[in-house]
């Protein structure tokens, strides 16, 4: 049984389109019977935050190649992508290089 | 690319830059449709960015292109001279520079101040004139395709910058293209008949256009060492929608490419790079057998040297065979790029159409444009309904091509060549 987490969820790039144009989010996670993860945390994303264009951003499990996630300022490859626990106070980047630039 | 300039110009680095740089910021809004108030304050933010950086900047509009001369399609030997009040200005940019590096130099973090009553070199911004607007929005909805859009967008931004920097003196423009951007625009390029000129568009120097060289010097680095960057050292950003911001994958040949190289990137690290080397090892050299750069003609649009016999190669006939067509056959010279089999008849068919689209024939300024053009510009003017929103340096300087043609041909006969008569007659 996991306690609810508080992370910070941070868009940039172009990603905060999707998303209002807003780019922090201060997110409650709920407690849950599994501990959260990137994965789970994705799909909270999906329903909850994601405004339109789900394909943009998504891409079946994980995110589109092309959008770098950032964990605590740190390349999520390193941490384990889709499988690191979040941890309380985390803070998750979202950074899309896709189109112009 | 701008921290990285500004860091090098700053006087704590070990090798100071000896270059006077400007930054040229072009407005886009309205090819992508954005109302006057988005853009206003999109203009507003980068130009509060670019005033903490403290160069001398500069901020078009696209929609400038309406009023550009015929020059900047030109190939121009000298350097870009400075206009007339240009030592007091240059006397003004300095004494700003030196206060601008005094007080970087004192903290750390570049934040000027600029001198009371020292005027920003570009005044201000006023928005562009409605007609220019509309002009532009009407060329671009004359595209059928995201792709041509794409292109011309290029197009129309590399004459424009090529202008600005000729206008103000400035002898070379950095372009920001990172790693993966240019093993993308490599592998675009190939797929939209630009194979040839792969050297000039994705190489470190690009000297086309004679006096003004475009170089890029972030090529080397990926855009997650961009990214990552930028977020480490807080660089300010500001983000503005292209015209292919939101659109489906499958919209253009560029969305397409991106999206595959970066798909192919995540299981295999090792792509971009390998695009990146290969591309280092491109050479440009001039087809064998032809002479010198300037005497050979020029594509109109991106003064390449054109790449389209009108004898031989399968791809010309494709190109060539749809001008003397009607024009409302849809043009398929894609699937027209045979093999051996198609040469032979080819060849036959050709020479039939360069006689036929000669000096002659006034069917309209369309296959006159379009036999100034390369492959791939032809390829891309093929999606534009009609020529006529095209701005008007690109239609003049292609009438005054053909006619230039045109004339020189029918005086043929009385040209003197040098030739070894002149040389007996000096003699004797």
């Amino acid at each position: 049984m996991a306690a609810p987490l508080s992370v910070e969820v941070e868009f940039g790039g172009g990603a905060e389109l999707l998303f209002d144009g807003v780019k922090k989010h201060q997110v409650t996670l709920p407690g849950q019977e599994a501990p959260w993860d990137i994965r789970s945390l994705l799909v909270w994303i999906k329903k909850n935050l994601l405004r339109e264009r789900p394909d943009l951003f998504i891409q079946g499990d994980s995110v589109r190649p092309g959008i770098l996630v950032l964990i605590n300022d740190a390349d999520w490859e390193l941490l384990g992508e889709l499988d690191y626990q979040l941890q309380d106070q985390d803070s998750v980047l979202f950074i899309s290089t896709l189109h112009g630039g | 690319m701008l921290w990285q300039v500004l860091e090098g110009l700053s006087r704590n680095s070990a090798k100071q830059l000896r270059f006077l740089p400007g930054v040229v910021y072009v407005e886009e809004g309205a090819a992508c449709g954005r109302s006057p108030e988005d853009r206003a304050e999109t203009l507003a933010e980068v130009q509060a960015t670019l005033h903490s950086a403290g160069l001398p900047w500069h901020s078009v509009a696209l929609e400038e292109v309406f009023g550009l001369p015929p020059s900047v399609l030109r190939h121009l030997s000298q350097e870009p001279a400075a206009g007339d009040g240009a030592y007091k200005e240059a006397v003004n940019g300095f004494i700003q520079r030196q206060q601008v590096l005094g007080t970087q130099g004192a903290s750390d973090s570049p934040s000027p101040v600029l001198r009371e009553g020292q005027p920003s070199p570009q005044g201000p911004v006023r928005p562009p004139p409605a007609a220019q607007t509309e002009a532009l929005v009407r060329l671009f909805s004359s595209v059928r395709t995201l792709t041509a859009k794409e292109e011309l967008l290029q197009t129309l931004r590399t004459h424009l910058l090529l202008h600005v920097a000729r206008t103000h003196g400035y002898s070379k423009v950095m372009m920001g293209d990172s790693c993966t951007r240019l093993a993308i625009k490599l592998l675009t390029n190939l797929a939209l008949g630009r194979g040839a000129f792969l050297a000039w568009d994705t190489g470190f120097s690009d000297e086309r256009h004679g006096d003004v060289v475009v170089v890029r010097p972030m090529r080397e680095h990926t855009l997650k060492e961009v990214a990552f960057y930028n977020r480490l050292f807080t660089v300010p950003t500001v983000l503005t929608p292209t015209i292919s911001t939101k659109a489906p994958e499958k919209a253009s040949i560029h969305r397409l490419m991106e999206a595959f190289v970066l798909q192919l990137q995540a299981q295999f690290p090792s792509t971009v790079s390998t695009v990146y080397r290969t591309s280092e090892k491109l050479v440009k050299a001039p087809r064998a057998g032809q002479a010198p750069s300037h005497s050979s003609p020029h594509c109109l649009l991106c003064l390449c040297t054109l790449d389209v016999d009108c004898a031989d190669s399968a791809t010309a006939f494709g190109a060539q065979a749809t001008l003397v067509l009607p024009q409302r056959q849809p043009p398929n010279p894609q699937a027209e790029m045979p093999t051996a089999p198609g040469g032979p008849p080819a060849l036959g068919r050709d020479q039939s159409c360069c006689r036929e689209t000669g000096p002659s024939q006034r069917e309209g300024p369309r296959p006159h444009v379009l036999e100034q053009l390369c492959y791939g510009c032809r390829v891309n003017m093929k999606d534009l309904s009609s020529l006529d929103p095209l701005p008007p340096y690109i239609l003049s300087e292609a009438q005054l091509r053909s006619h230039r043609a045109q004339v020189t041909q029918e005086i043929q006969e009385f040209l003197i060549e040098d030739s070894e008569e002149e040389l007996e007659t000096g003699l004797s």
